[in-house]
C-alpha cells in the first residue's frame, strides 16, 4: 500500500496552521496537507467570537471566527494547473505520532494511516492550566472549568457552565468570558489575580470588566474550593509579594463556578515524540531564526512554538514558518550546515526569547526576536541588545508588560558586528536611565 | 483632564483627555484612538458579539447550532444588554455567510447586527 | 424473593457478587453512588499487596496472600491492566533496618514468594533514582499495581453479564428483619432477601446501625495524592514505601498501570465524606516523598485528590454474622490490604453463607471473561493492527475525542454500551480514560458529554460530572425564561 508523498504536512488548521499552509503554497509548494483534528478548520478562533482580531494583518477588526473564514478562504482558493486539487485537508484527523524522519501517524474515519512528507510544520496550538497545575485546595465539586472549556460550551455549543462565577486569573480568555457570561445571564462576582496587575490586555479589563461593573481582585488568590457535588463557595486570599499567602484574609465567595484563566502551556506531545528539543522557557521547541527546529525539516510556529496574545502575530511566525518550509524543499531538503550559529539569550528582566538559536548567513534584512518582559515598563524603558560586554542594539520602548509579547527586529548590519563563536546574544529590559 | 486605556486595538494606549479642552485627546498612536477618547468620556460606544441559533445546516455543519454575529460598528454601551434582548430572539436558517445582516439597524442605532461565520 | 442483596459496589461489595454470581442464585447489589467502584475503592494507592505487613495470625495475613493470588487470576481474566512490579519498603536507618527485617520474617511466615532484604546498593541498582541516604529494603517482589476501580468494575461487569442485577443511585434507608430473611428498604422500594452482605465501606457503621448498633467503629481517615504526568511515570518502576516512624507511616511513591506515577497518601482521620485537599498536607507528602526519590518533579502534577480509608477499631478485618439477626453478614473495616484481599474475603463469605445452608449449585454457563473497551496504545506493532482493524469494522475508532489519552469515539461508545453503562462525565473517565490526561477534559467534556446525551438520549443540562446534583452546565443560552435577565 503505497501512499501520497507531500511535499508538506501542516499539523493543525487553527490560525497558525492555515496561515503557513498558504505561504508554503504561495512560495511555491504543491502537494500540501493540512491535518485538523476537529471538525471545522479554523482551530480555537472558531470559539473566539469576541473581536479584537486582525487590526495589524486585515487593518480591520474582526471576530475570531471572521479571521478564520478569511485564511480558509485564502487555503481554499489555492488552486493552479499544476495542482487542481489545491491543498488537501483532512479535518476530523488526529495525527498520533510524528517520526523525525517526516512520517505522520494519522487515524481519521477512514483508518489509521502512515503519511510521508518532505517536511512538517508544527501548528498544535496549546491548552489552559488546569486547577491542579496550580494545586487549589478544597474539594473536587463539578463547577471548575478553565475558561476555555467554559468558553467552547457557550460560544459553540449555547450552554453556560454557571450562574454565579468567579473567575480565577486575570488572563484575556478569563476577562472575555467574565464579559460573554455576564452578557448571557449570569452573575460575575469577582475576577482575581494573583500580581498587582491583570495578565491579559488593558483593553480587555477595561470593557470586559469596568464596563460590566465586575470587581478586579488583584493580589489574590483562590486558596479553597468547597461544595460537595457542584461548587457552593470558593475562597480567597490575599498574597504577599513573594506570592505567599497572607493569614487572615479569607473572604469567601458564594457562587457555583470557578472559572481558571490562568495560563496556556504549548502543546508539544507530538513534537517530543518526533525528538524535536523542547525549550523550558517556552515549553515550545527550540527554533532557528526561519522557525525551523533542531529536526531539519521540522517547523514550529504559533502557539505550539510560543504564547500568542495576537493571532495576527501567529500569522506573521506562520507565513515565515511556511516560507522557511518551502525553502527548504525545492532547496532539495538538505540540513542546513552552519560554522555561524550563535544562540540568543535573555538577559535581565527578559522571561525567553524566540529564536533561541540563528544562523548568521540565513538572516536576510534584520533579525526578528520575541520574548517577554517579567514586569511592566513604564515610559523611557528599553531593550538593550548584548554580546557580552558590548551593546549591539537598543530599542526605545513606551510601555512593555508581562501580558504582552514584545518584539525587536535587529538589522542585519548590526547582527554583522558579533562574534558568532562567542558568548550568546543576550536580551534585555532596562529602565532608560538620562 | 482624565486618563483612560484605549480599548480600539489590542495596544493599549493611555489616552490623556481634557474636558475642558473640547475633550482634546493626547497620547493617542493612532486617529481612531483620539475619536475614541473623544467619545468615552461623551458618549461611549462599544461592539457587542454574540451568538445566535442557527438550524437547517447541511451535513457538513450539522454540529452547528450557534452563529456568531457582531454589530457592524458601535452602539451606544448602555444599549448592550437591550441589544442581546433582540439577539436572543433570532433563529438563522443555513445557509448564512460571513457578513450576512442578520439584524438590519439594531435598536434605531444605524448599526446592523452581522453574521461572523459561514455557516452551511 | 433474592437470595442474596448486597449494598454496596466498591471492590468488596463487586468480589462478592462475582463470586456468587457462580451459582444458581438470585442476587442483586445496590450502591447509593451513580457508578460502582465510586467511594474507597477509586481512590486509594492502588497497590496489590504482597502480604508482609498483616501479622501472622491474623485474617487480614490469610486474606491477603489468598487475594493476591486471586487478584492475577482474576485480572487476567477479566482484562483488568495489572502489573507484577514488586515492592520495596526502604530503610534509612538502623531502626528502620529492624523494622524491615521484622517485616520480612513476617512475610516468610505469611508465605510470601521471593521476599528479601536488599542492601542500599542493591536497591539503587534496582531503582537507580532512590535517594543515596538509603541503607537498605524490604524487596518483594509479588507487589503489584492494579487499576482499583477497573478490578471491581470487571467483577461487578461480570457479575451482571451472570445474572446478577445492579441498582446505583439507589440507598438505603432501613432494614425489616424477618423469619425467612430481611427487607432491605430503599429510596427506590424494598427488596426482600434471604440474606444481606453490608459492604458499604466507610458508612459500614451506619449501614449496620439500621439494623442494630454495630460494635465497632469505623474511623474514616483521608489521603491525599499527587497524580503526576506520564513524563514522571519512569522515575521508579517498583512501588517504594517507606518505614512508619514517629512522624508517621510514610509516603509511597509508584508507577501507576497508566504510566503515571503516584504519591502519597497522608492520614488525617475526619468525615467519612470529606475528599478535600490541603495545600499543608501535600506540601509535607511531597517533601516527605523526596527523601525516598529526590528527583520526584512535582510541577508534573496533574491531579490531586483524597480518598476516605474504612478504618475501623479493630486491627483486622471485621467480617462478621450479625448474632441477632443471622443472615446478615457485614463486611466492615475492610482496610489496607483490602484492594489486594477482595475475592478472598469474598470466597470467605460465600463458605458463611454456604454453612448459613444457602444452596450453591454452579451455573453451567457462567462467563469468566471480559474485555475492556479500550483500543491498545499505538505505537506498537500490535497496538497498530489492532487500530487498523477496529477502525475498518466502525469508523468511529478512528475518530479521536480525547486528545491527551487518545481516547477514540468508538470506544466511548462502547463503554455507554457496557453492562453497567456510565451516565457521567468521570465514570466514562474511568472505564476508558477520557479526560484523565494532561488538560484533564478540558477538550473533550464538552464532546464525552455530547456522546452521553446521544447514546443515552439524555439532555446535556442532566449530565452530571459524577453524583446527582453534581451537573455540568446551568442553562442554554438565547431560552426564555432563563436566569438573570
Amino acid at each position: 500500500m503505497s501512499e501520497k508523498k507531500y511535499e508538506l504536512i501542516v499539523i493543525g488548521g487553527g490560525p497558525a496552521g492555515l496561515a503557513a499552509a498558504h505561504s508554503a503554497w504561495e512560495s511555491g509548494l504543491r502537494k500540501i496537507l493540512i491535518i485538523e483534528r476537529a471538525k471545522h478548520l479554523g482551530g480555537i478562533l472558531n470559539q473566539c467570537i469576541h473581536n479584537g482580531f486582525g487590526l495589524h494583518h486585515f487593518k480591520e477588526e474582526l471576530s475570531g471566527p471572521e479571521y478564520a473564514d478569511r485564511f480558509i478562504k485564502m487555503v481554499e482558493a489555492c488552486t493552479d494547473g499544476n495542482a487542481p486539487e489545491g491543498i488537501e485537508i483532512m479535518t476530523d484527523t488526529m495525527a498520533l505520532n510524528i517520526t523525525p524522519d517526516h512520517e505522520v501517524y494519522v487515524s481519521n474515519t477512514e483508518g489509521y494511516r502512515v503519511l510521508k512528507a518532505d517536511s512538517v510544520i508544527l501548528a498544535m496550538g496549546c491548552r489552559e492550566r488546569t486547577r491542579d497545575s496550580v494545586g487549589i485546595a478544597g474539594s473536587r465539586p463539578a463547577g471548575v472549568y478553565t475558561a476555555g472549556t467554559a468558553q467552547m460550551f457557550m460560544n459553540i455549543m449555547g450552554y453556560s457552565v454557571g450562574r454565579r462565577v468567579v473567575v480565577r486569573g486575570t488572563g484575556d480568555i478569563g476577562l472575555i468570558m467574565a464579559r460573554r457570561m455576564k452578557l448571557e445571564g449570569a452573575e460575575v462576582l469577582a475576577c482575581i489575580g494573583a500580581s498587582d496587575h491583570a495578565d491579559g490586555l488593558a483593553r480587555n479589563v477595561n470593557q470586559c470588566l469596568k464596563d460590566f461593573d465586575i470587581p478586579l481582585l488583584l493580589r489574590h488568590t483562590i486558596t479553597e474550593i468547597r461544595g460537595k457535588d457542584r461548587v457552593e463557595q470558593v475562597v480567597a486570599m490575599e498574597v504577599d509579594e513573594h506570592r505567599n499567602v497572607i493569614p487572615g484574609t479569607e473572604q469567601v465567595f458564594d457562587c457555583d463556578t470557578l472559572l481558571l484563566s490562568i495560563g496556556l502551556i504549548p502543546e508539544n506531545e507530538l513534537s517530543k515524540k518526533a525528538g524535536v528539543p523542547i525549550d523550558s522557557r517556552t515549553s515550545g521547541a527550540v527554533v532557528y531564526e526561519n522557525n525551523e527546529t533542531e529536526i531539519p525539516g521540522i517547523f514550529a510556529c504559533g502557539n505550539v512554538l510560543q504564547v500568542h496574545d495576537l493571532v495576527d502575530f501567529v500569522t506573521e511566525e506562520s507565513i515565515r514558518a511556511g516560507q522557511a518550509a518551502a525553502e527548504y524543499v525545492l532547496g532539495g531538503c538538505k540540513a542546513k550546515t552552519s560554522d555561524t550559529v550563535f544562540a540568543l539569550a535573555n538577559g535581565e528582566n527578559v522571561k525567553y526569547t524566540v529564536p533561541m538559536k540563528a544562523r548568521m548567513e540565513e538572516i536576510g534584512k534584520f533579525l526578528e526576536v520575541s520574548f517577554r518582559v517579567k514586569k511592566i515598563f513604564g515610559a523611557g524603558s528599553a531593550v538593550v541588545v548584548t554580546q557580552g560586554d558590548q551593546q549591539i542594539a537598543r530599542f526605545k520602548r513606551p510601555y512593555m508588560s508581562s501580558s504582552k509579547m514584545e518584539k525587536i527586529r535587529i538589522p542585519k548590519a548590526l547582527i554583522d558586528k558579533i562574534d558568532p563563536l562567542g558568548e550568546p546574544l543576550t536580551v534585555s529590559a532596562v529602565e532608560e536611565v538620562e | 483632564m482624565q486618563e483612560i486605556i484605549c480599548i480600539v486595538c489590542p495596544k493599549g494606549c493611555h489616552l490623556m483627555v481634557d474636558e475642558e479642552n473640547d475633550f482634546a485627546v493626547t497620547g493617542s498612536a493612532c486617529e481612531k484612538g483620539i475619536d475614541y477618547g473623544r467619545n468615552e468620556l461623551q458618549n461611549p460606544v462599544r461592539v457587542l458579539t454574540s451568538t445566535v441559533r442557527v438550524s437547517g445546516c447541511s451535513e457538513e455543519d450539522s454540529d452547528i447550532v450557534r452563529c456568531p454575529v457582531r454589530t457592524d460598528g458601535s452602539i451606544p454601551k448602555d444599549l448592550m444588554f437591550d441589544a442581546m434582548k433582540q439577539i436572543d430572539a433570532v433563529e438563522l436558517v443555513a445557509p448564512v455567510e460571513v457578513g450576512d445582516v442578520v439584524i438590519p439597524d439594531i435598536l434605531g442605532t444605524g448599526v446592523d447586527i452581522i453574521a461572523t461565520r459561514t455557516v452551511k | 424473593m433474592y437470595d442474596v442483596v448486597i449494598i454496596g459496589c466498591g471492590v468488596s461489595g463487586a468480589s462478592c457478587a462475582y463470586m456468587l454470581s457462580r451459582y444458581n442464585l438470585k442476587v442483586a447489589m445496590l450502591d447509593k453512588s451513580s457508578d460502582v467502584s465510586n467511594g474507597t475503592t477509586k481512590a486509594n494507592s492502588a497497590i496489590i499487596h504482597a502480604g508482609y505487613d498483616p501479622s501472622p495470625d491474623s485474617l487480614m495475613a490469610k486474606l491477603n496472600v489468598r487475594g493476591t493470588e486471586l487478584a492475577k487470576e482474576i485480572a487476567a481474566k477479566l482484562d483488568v491492566p495489572i502489573n507484577n512490579c514488586g515492592s520495596m519498603v526502604l530503610a534509612f536507618d538502623e531502626a528502620d533496618l529492624e523494622h524491615v527485617n521484622k517485616l520480612c520474617e513476617r512475610g516468610v511466615a505469611n508465605g510470601v514468594p521471593g521476599i528479601r532484604v536488599l542492601t542500599g546498593d542493591e536497591a539503587r541498582e534496582i531503582e537507580p533514582e532512590l535517594a543515596p541516604e538509603v541503607v537498605g529494603a524490604l524487596y518483594a517482589p509479588s507487589s503489584c499495581i492494579i487499576n482499583p476501580w477497573e478490578y471491581g468494575l470487571a467483577m461487578a461487569e461480570t457479575a451482571v453479564r451472570n445474572g446478577v442485577e445492579i441498582l446505583l443511585n439507589t440507598e438505603v434507608t432501613g432494614f425489616d428483619a424477618k423469619a425467612d430473611g430481611f427487607t432491605v428498604k430503599t429510596d427506590k422500594g424494598d427488596f426482600e432477601t434471604r440474606f444481606v452482605i453490608s459492604a458499604t465501606g466507610v458508612y459500614a457503621a451506619e449501614t449496620r446501625s439500621l439494623l442494630e448498633k454495630p460494635d465497632y467503629e469505623i474511623v474514616p481517615t483521608r489521603g491525599q495524592y499527587f497524580l503526576l504526568d506520564k513524563e514522571e511515570g519512569k522515575r521508579v518502576g517498583t512501588t517504594i514505601f517507606q518505614c512508619p516512624n514517629e512522624k508517621g507511616k510514610g509516603v509511597l511513591v509508584s508507577p501507576t498501570v497508566d504510566g503515571n506515577l503516584i504519591v502519597g497518601p497522608d492520614a488525617i482521620i475526619g468525615d467519612a465524606d470529606d475528599k478535600t485537599t490541603d495545600k499543608d498536607g501535600l506540601d509535607k507528602i511531597a517533601e516527605a516523598a523526596k527523601r525516598s526519590v529526590p528527583k520526584v518533579n512535582f510541577r508534573m502534577n496533574i491531579k490531586n485528590f483524597a480518598g476516605v480509608r474504612a478504618n475501623s477499631s479493630s486491627s483486622d478485618f471485621i467480617i462478621q454474622e450479625s448474632e441477632a439477626f443471622p443472615g446478615f453478614i457485614d463486611l466492615a473495616g475492610i482496610k489496607s490490604p483490602g484492594l489486594s484481599a477482595a475475592p478472598a474475603i469474598a470466597e470467605y463469605v460465600v463458605e458463611m453463607l454456604r454453612n448459613d445452608g444457602l444452596e450453591l449449585s454452579k451455573k453451567a454457563d457462567f462467563i469468566d471473561s471480559r474485555k475492556r473497551p479500550r483500543l491498545p496504545e499505538s505505537g506498537t506493532a500490535e497496538g497498530d493492527e489492532a487500530r487498523r482493524e477496529a477502525i475498518a469494522k466502525d469508523p468511529a475508532y478512528g475518530r479521536i475525542i480525547c486528545r491527551c489519552e487518545t481516547v477514540s469515539e468508538g470506544e466511548i461508545v462502547a463503554a455507554l454500551h457496557t453492562p453497567i453503562p456510565p451516565t457521567t462525565i468521570n465514570g466514562v473517565k474511568r472505564r476508558v480514560g477520557a479526560g484523565m490526561g494532561r488538560c484533564q477534559g478540558g477538550f473533550c467534556m464538552p464532546k464525552v458529554q455530547e456522546l452521553i446525551a446521544r447514546e443515552l438520549d439524555k439532555d446535556w443540562l442532566e449530565i452530571c460530572l459524577d453524583e446527582n446534583g453534581s451537573e455540568i452546565l446551568a442553562y442554554k443560552t438565547k431560552e426564555q425564561g432563563k436566569e438573570g435577565r
